[in-house]
């Protein structure tokens, strides 16, 4: 069975921010890119059920410019067969132009599984998983915590609002991947000097007009200054004057 | 032309985060022109008085037998229908686990643009503009919407629902809609819950969180204690989640869950960059921690240094005399 993951580049999570000079985008000098981090949840599942099968082939797509095919080498040294780089220079600030790209690039492929982290943490958009199964009339099970492969179809579990929905869904079929659903595994040495010789295929992609249009980027409002007020046990009527009184929250 | 909020519904019963989307929408109503249509989608006819009451002028019922539970690609199917039934010119939904999964598929059956969990929504010019926090709330973006419908998912307690106007009601009717069951399809086949009836950390009022000055997770048991006493869920960092000491569910932070509730309590948390954005926009926040030095203490409202093992059941008990 092929499979495929889909991934993404962003910036660290311990980056601290600063807005570029238009406004409107990062300033990305001193940013460190990683593969997101849900996106390595996806990566180790897809790994595994080709492990499971003992036979098949894990490809790994990303949509970005040249810089993206790092995190797409570190991809492969985790265990991806190949990968395909959907090359643009555009940044699009809507799920869809990229969904669409996606989607153009795995129809041909007929995979068993698509793979997704649940949301890149830098948008937090949460959006081209659901989308790519939409344009592809896939099924899919976005934000999976648990996944059991049972034959031509898959058992898995989502988190909900205090509990967990669990569901069967038949095979070929789109899924997002949540933290806890897997232990992903680092590269080995081994992973790594493989990678090198594993093919990155470069395309050129053209996202199109974008579905959003991003007007601004601002900084968080700033917090009103708080106060410490005291140590210990002796501070306590204190703080539950002020939680009474001044935020009225108890 | 309408302002179309998909209604949320498990086993039967709405969800409130439903009533901020329908009190946002009368809210852009006022200056974008209505109808303000509510759809819902289930399996039975449900009790749908109270949405007249709680803004709609008008609800659609998309009903089917496949709609007992959630299904993805069904109710899509309807959710697009409805927006193109009633020329919609804004969808909104919640931004819960049924919403995030729904309104991208419902944005790439009608090709236009999503903005996700946003906080707020203006209109200019006639126009819908939403902002969103990314990156964990480290910015906010301001987005336009150059197709229509304009398309967004509301973050739960970021907006409030329409004061009840009594006595008003929304005509309901069925919803024509086209859709294959027989099409291959995810199936719920059971639900569990495990958080004991909690609220979850993203619809809660009050949270508690512990971090690694907790030492070992039989010390959550003061977290819990307090918790209950405030009627608040529990959280925790990213380094007490990759200890294995709480659930993966429980993380607050950029790779957790991003939470606003009206107290955060952080207990023995640092305040790692990455936590601090999944927390910030949080309307008070007390921290407890015995380093006076603790990044937490710069973004909370009311810091108490101390040795958490003393003060929070201290603490949990001065709670329970004023509640």
């Amino acid at each position: 069975m092929l499979q495929v993951v889909c991934i993404k580049q962003v910036p660290d999570t311990e980056t601290r921010v600063k807005l570029a000079a238009d406004g409107r985008s990062l300033d990305a000098s001193g940013v460190t890119l990683i593969l997101n981090p849900y996106d390595e949840f996806a990566v180790e599942q897809a790994l595994r059920v080709k492990e499971q099968l003992g036979a098949g082939e894990v490809v790994a797509v990303a949509v970005g410019g040249a810089g993206v095919q790092t995190t797409l080498r570190n991809v492969l040294a985790m265990g991806a067969d190949r990968a395909i780089h959907l090359k643009t220079d555009a940044s699009a600030p809507d799920g869809l132009s990229v969904a669409r790209a996606l989607a153009e690039a795995i129809r041909p492929l007929d995979a068993g599984a698509v793979w997704f982290g649940k949301q890149a943490v830098d948008d937090d958009a949460a959006q081209v998983g659901p989308m790519v199964a939409t344009l592809l009339g896939r099924p899919c099970v976005s934000v999976v915590a648990k996944f059991e492969l049972a034959g031509q179809s898959a058992k898995v579990e989502r988190e909900i609002e205090g509990g967990r929905e669990q569901l069967e869904v038949p095979l070929p079929a789109v899924f997002t991947t949540d933290k806890g659903l897997n232990e992903p595994r680092y590269a080995s040495l081994k992973g790594i000097m493989a990678a090198k010789k594993k093919a990155i295929e470069e395309r050129p992609v053209d996202l199109g007009t974008p579905a959003l249009e991003r007007l601004a980027l601002e900084l968080p409002p700033p917090r009103k200054p708080g106060r410490i007020v005291g140590e210990g046990v002796a501070a306590i009527p204190e703080l539950i004057r002020a939680l009474r009184e001044e935020v009225k929250v108890l | 032309m309408s302002i179309l909020v998909y209604i949320e519904q498990r086993e039967g019963t709405l969800r409130p985060v439903s009533l901020e989307a329908l009190g946002e929408a009368t809210r852009l109503a006022a200056s974008l022109g209505g109808p303000v249509v509510a759809v819902y989608c289930g399996a039975t006819d449900a009790n749908l008085a109270s949405l007249g009451e709680a803004g709609a002028d008008q609800v659609l019922v998309a009903k089917h037998a496949a709609f007992a539970h959630y299904d993805g690609a069904g109710y899509a199917a309807a959710v697009a229908a409805a927006a193109r039934a009633t020329e919609a010119s804004v969808v909104l939904l919640a931004a819960s686990s049924i919403g995030k999964d729904l309104a991208p598929r419902v944005a790439a059956l009608l090709g236009v643009g999503l903005a996700s969990d946003c906080t707020a929504l203006d209109t200019t010019g006639g126009k819908l503009v939403a902002r969103r926090p990314i990156m964990a709330g480290k910015l906010f973006e301001k987005l336009a919407f150059p197709l229509k419908p304009a398309m967004a998912t509301l973050r739960p307690k970021a907006f409030a629902p329409a004061a009840p106007a009594a006595g008003k009601s929304a005509s309901t009717s069925a919803l024509a809609f086209e859709w294959d069951a027989s099409a291959p399809r995810a199936v719920v086949t059971g639900v569990t819950g495990e958080t004991g009836g909690k609220a979850d950390l993203t619809e809660a009022e009050i949270i508690v969180s512990g971090g690694r000055g907790m030492k070992g997770p039989e010390n959550f048991a003061l977290i819990e204690k307090l918790a209950e006493a405030l009627g608040a869920t529990v959280g925790a960092s990213r380094a007490v989640v990759d200890a294995g000491w709480r659930p993966h569910g429980d993380q607050v932070g950029q790779t957790g869950k991003t939470v606003s509730p009206k107290l955060y309590v952080a207990v023995g948390i640092s305040g790692a960059i990455q936590h601090l954005a999944g927390m910030s926009s949080s309307r008070c926040i007390v921290a407890i921690n015995k380093d006076p030095e603790a990044p937490i203490f710069k973004l909370a409202d009311y810091g108490l240094v101390g040795d958490l093992f003393e003060v929070v059941p201290a603490l949990t008990e001065a709670v329970k005399k004023v509640r």
